[in-house]
């Protein structure tokens, strides 16, 4: 039988895991996601909205 | 594009992903730093407040607990009304707050239930029982996982997106069975102390901790969702940016 403590510290640990893996997936995400934009771009692959000074338009 | 076009003066603004993202940029440091406030005072209180004089220590639980448990149904509240934007408005970021929020509901549906047995073992005496709230928390917990891998299985997301849409939208009839479950069967869960009509029902000793706690893990995950929309956008035009090199590719081969 474990002790109250054990099981509050338990309950910690793991809302610490979750809320820090969910910060790491997003922060990680995002950070692939940039370096592939970084990529198509330095390539001179670029969004055809963002050659024309217009805007956003279809 | 001047910079002055950018700024957003009304909600159907926030339709155009590149003012979006502009948005998110200002807002997620502020975001941030504000849930780490309220989580540092969170976690103060829910560590040098008196113990229940029944639960002793494991009332401390109820702090991570609770809150996860109220983002678990706010999350598909969340979704519900992303997959109205993108059924009835076609709002184009309808589709991206959906399919980001699902993990992360996904998530604290999981810390919920987690949590909650590790207090129902010293306090029920077991970790699990197939009462109405466990079970409708449990099957909220399944369908997150559906959404998730529905979204996985299909390429094209203007396709996935009615689709699921159309899913959570059926999936929704979960949320007020959760919250009156304990009121509409006899479970071992108790009921509600908090949000119910008259006020809550728990000491202020009790009530503080648990209320910076909720506020701390709301602002978690609105950073979270912001940050992860922001994430779906970049992901979107780094698929249709390959797309049109492969359009490309295929142009110039063609050519004599």
């Amino acid at each position: 039988m474990m002790s109250h403590a054990a099981y509050v510290f338990a309950s910690y640990a793991v809302a610490l895991a979750v809320v820090a893996g969910l910060v790491l997936w997003v922060v990680g995400d995002g950070r692939a996601r940039q370096r592939e934009l970084k990529a198509l771009n330095a390539a001179g692959i670029r969004r055809r909205s963002a050659e024309a000074p217009i805007g956003e338009g279809k | 594009m001047s910079e002055n076009s950018l700024a957003i003066r009304k909600f159907s603004d926030l339709a155009n992903p590149t003012r979006f993202l502009a948005l998110a940029d200002r807002v997620l440091p502020w975001l941030a730093a504000l849930t780490v406030l309220f989580f540092a005072a969170g976690l103060w209180l829910s560590f040098t407040t008196e113990g229940d004089y029944q639960q002793g220590e494991t009332v401390r639980i109820m702090y991570v607990h609770v809150p996860s448990a109220w983002l678990s149904m706010m999350c598909y509240t969340v979704m519900a009304i992303s997959a109205l934007g993108t059924l009835v408005w076609r709002h184009p970021l309808a589709d991206v707050s959906a399919k980001a929020a699902a993990p992360i509901g996904a998530s604290f549906t999981f810390l919920a239930l987690v949590t909650g047995s590790l207090w129902g073992k010293p306090m029920w005496g077991t970790w699990w029982v197939w009462d109405a709230r466990l079970t409708s928390v449990f099957v909220l917990f399944l369908m997150y996982l559906g959404l998730m891998a529905l979204n996985r299985a299909m390429e094209d997301p203007a396709r996935s997106a009615r689709v699921s849409a159309v899913l959570v939208l059926v999936g929704f009839v979960n949320i007020p069975i959760i919250k009156f479950s304990v009121e509409w069967w006899n479970t071992l869960h108790q009921p509600a102390s908090v949000m119910r009509l008259g006020g809550p029902t728990i000491d202020p000793e009790f009530l503080w901790p648990l209320m910076i706690m909720a506020i701390a893990f709301t602002l978690l995950f609105f950073t979270l969702h912001i940050a992860a929309m922001r994430n779906e956008i970049w992901r979107r035009r780094v698929t249709s940016l390959r797309r049109q090199v492969a359009r490309n590719a295929g142009r110039e081969s063609l050519a004599p």
